[in-house]
């Protein structure tokens, strides 16, 4: 590869586990891929200790994630590498689907100003994970390399994982387990765990280009154009030059012949031009399936990622999800390992991500049956809604070239407290908090950086006269509920409430967004989804909503 | 007709405007789930007839079939 230098880590010597009896560790991960090494962060930033485990020595090999949608972002800032990556990728909103050339339909991620983020960037997978492995080892994660998990062992109250090293083999154990070990799983293999979906007919060449074209940053997916008749193409820039073109080849191309350079590089110039410098740096073919484990969850082992769910790629919900799932995750465990909730709080990380799960398999199998029709009647149905596409608005709207990534909604959560007062807009209870520009102090800042990583309790108020002695006391209150709650006042106008940070909602837009009334409250969890909502404060009712969104594992005091 | 977005199911609530387009899609495909090719084409010749009934205006069904044909050139 042209553009970019593998890094090879340093080795940290496994002696001090080659111990009898094992060493037992309050949690390990196993796994450094993008999902494993952001749990890891997330524990360091709680401040617990970690040990994380991978088989290799450098960072993931090859094309593999692109997309890194804006919920994604905003937890890889939250984690601290976010600026540096959205420097490096590419920042897309713009979506086009043509059929042969014409375009029929176009989808933009984030319509409106006024997010810190944007709805995607591209950027190369091994960028992400060196960006990553800085950070964990900045913050003191513990990463022993070239360890492969050759054994488990699962029980109540810990789990132990054997590893086999360029020291010998050894055994840890601990009270937590995250497992982070990728699509195939040793782990969920080992213990014979059910994972059920359904696997596609179709195979996908995939081709890392390094050219320099005067495209702009968009997604581009082609039905049947002309340089590839018949089958689809997918088009996204990468960081460097780098170019990453997907094409359909179908179930019966011959992977071995289709990967070699002088089949690809006559696509190449087919599609564009013969005048286009270009240089391929990664050629692979892909199948993919949509499958999901059971359960999540196995005693004290967490499946995380892609070892716990795997979708197609079309939508960009792998790597996506497998971030949002350690961040479901982690603020859960944190709770759990420091004695404050109940081990039944982590059954509800499985309920919610498997629900999650369940939402990004479901639309990517509806993208794959639209790109990939399985059956004559299928195809027919398909080519008959691109066709009407060209003239008409509802035709367009059924054209599924990919639903991309969005942040789960878990609306169904048991967590929840369910409505009881009218609001219009997202906000509803599950939905992760939507951004707007704020100002703190007279300083500018974004709302999805002020919010989270604890209970937090938002106040909207017109004007700061309207907490009154009385209420202030109450929002104070909160901090000493049995999971602290921090109390925020978010107002029109700035001002100061004392002991109570106030953030001015100075574009109008939180007020917009979540339909903000003057006396309007938010209970919001630490992973920033809204918990419940009310158009009044009440102390005991903001109490009783923090033991919901606990699921009645609070431990007391 | 109405050639605008018109797919929904009352009491649902989407978050995304393309899920109730792709609620129906998915229904219609599965519809055919394990068909041979003729009963497909048999169970579409019956939905666009009891479809058809349920729109009952002819003038609108002749506009149907008008865009439904157009741009497709017969063998003769």
């Amino acid at each position: 590869m042209g553009s970019y230098t593998y890094p090879k880590f340093t080795y940290k010597s496994v002696a001090d586990l080659l111990t009898q009896p094992p060493q037992h560790m309050p949690l390990v991960i196993v796994g450094a891929g993008p999902v494993g090494l952001a749990a890891a962060i997330d524990a360091r930033l709680k401040g617990l200790d970690v040990l994380l485990f991978d088989e290799d020595d450098s960072v993931s090999f090859g094309s593999r994630a692109v997309c890194y949608a804006k919920r994604t972002l905003e937890i890889l800032d939250r984690l601290g590498v976010g600026q540096p990556l959205c420097e490096k990728g590419v920042s897309w909103n713009i979506g086009r689907t043509y059929v042969e050339e014409e375009e029929v339909y176009q989808f933009n991620l984030v319509p409106e100003a006024g997010h810190k983020r944007p709805g995607m960037i591209n950027l190369q997978q091994y960028y992400l994970e060196e960006a990553l492995v800085n950070r964990a080892l900045e913050l003191g994660v513990d990463v022993r390399w070239n360890c492969k998990a050759i054994g488990v062992t699962s029980q109540a109250t810990q789990a132990m994982v054997d590893f086999d090293s360029p020291e010998g083999n050894f055994s840890v154990s601990a009270d937590w387990v995250i497992v982070a070990d990728g699509a195939r799983s040793p782990i969920r293999q080992m213990l014979g765990l059910d994972i059920e979906g359904h696997i596609f007919k179709d195979r996908f060449l995939i081709a890392d280009v390094v050219m320099k074209v005067d495209f702009p940053a968009e997604r581009r997916l082609w039905f049947n154009p002309p340089f590839h008749p018949g089958q689809s193409v997918l088009l996204h820039k990468q960081a460097d030059n780098v170019w990453r073109i997907d094409f359909q080849l179908g179930w019966d191309a011959d992977p071995e012949e289709e990967r070699k350079p002088e089949k690809v590089l006559p696509r190449l110039k087919t599609m564009f031009g013969n005048d286009t410098e270009f240089e391929l740096e990664w050629v692979s073919i892909y199948t993919f399936q949509c499958r999901r484990m059971k359960e999540f969850r196995h005693q004290r082992l967490l499946f995380v990622g892609d070892a716990a769910h795997q979708v197609s790629p079309f939508g960009a919900r792998g790597a996506n999800s497998g971030l949002q799932d350690a961040d479901g995750l982690m603020w859960k465990l944190d709770l759990v390992m420091r004695g404050l909730a109940s081990e039944s709080l982590l059954d509800t990380y499985h309920t919610e991500r498997a629900y999650a799960a369940d939402e990004n398999i479901l639309n990517s199998t509806r993208s794959t049956d639209f790109i990939t029709p399985k059956s004559k009647t299928s195809r027919m149905f398909r080519d008959a809604a691109l066709e009407l596409a060209r003239h008409h608005p509802f035709a367009r709207k059924l054209v599924n070239s990919g639903r991309l990534s969005v942040p789960s909604f878990i609306t169904d959560s048991p967590l929840n407290t369910v409505d009881v007062d009218s609001f219009a807009g997202a906000m509803v209870p599950g939905a992760p908090i939507d951004d707007a520009p704020m100002q703190c102090d007279g300083v500018t800042l974004w709302l999805i950086d002020s919010v989270g990583g604890s209970f937090q309790c938002l106040v909207f108020v017109d004007d700061l006269v309207q907490i009154d002695a009385s209420t202030r006391q109450s929002l104070l209150a909160l901090k000493d509920a049995s999971i602290p709650i921090e109390p925020v006042v978010i107002s029109k106008r700035a001002g100061v409430v004392q002991g109570i940070r106030v953030l001015v909602d100075v574009q109008g837009l939180f007020a917009k967004r979540y339909d903000a009334q003057s006396g309007s409250v938010w209970l919001v969890r630490p992973d920033q989804h809204i918990a419940a909502r009310w158009r009044r404060f009440e102390l005991q009712t903001v109490e009783q909503a923090l033991r919901v969104a606990m699921g009645s594992s609070i431990v007391a005091a | 007709m109405n050639l605008q977005p018109n797919f929904y199911e009352t009491g649902k609530r989407y978050f995304r405007d393309f899920t109730p387009g792709d609620d129906f899609y998915e229904a219609l495909i599965e519809t055919h789930r394990d068909l041979t090719d003729e009963q497909s084409a048999l169970v579409n010749a019956k939905l666009i007839l009891l479809l058809s009934n349920h729109i009952g205006d002819i003038h609108i069904l002749r506009e149907a079939m008008a865009l439904a044909r157009a741009d497709i050139a017969p063998a003769t």
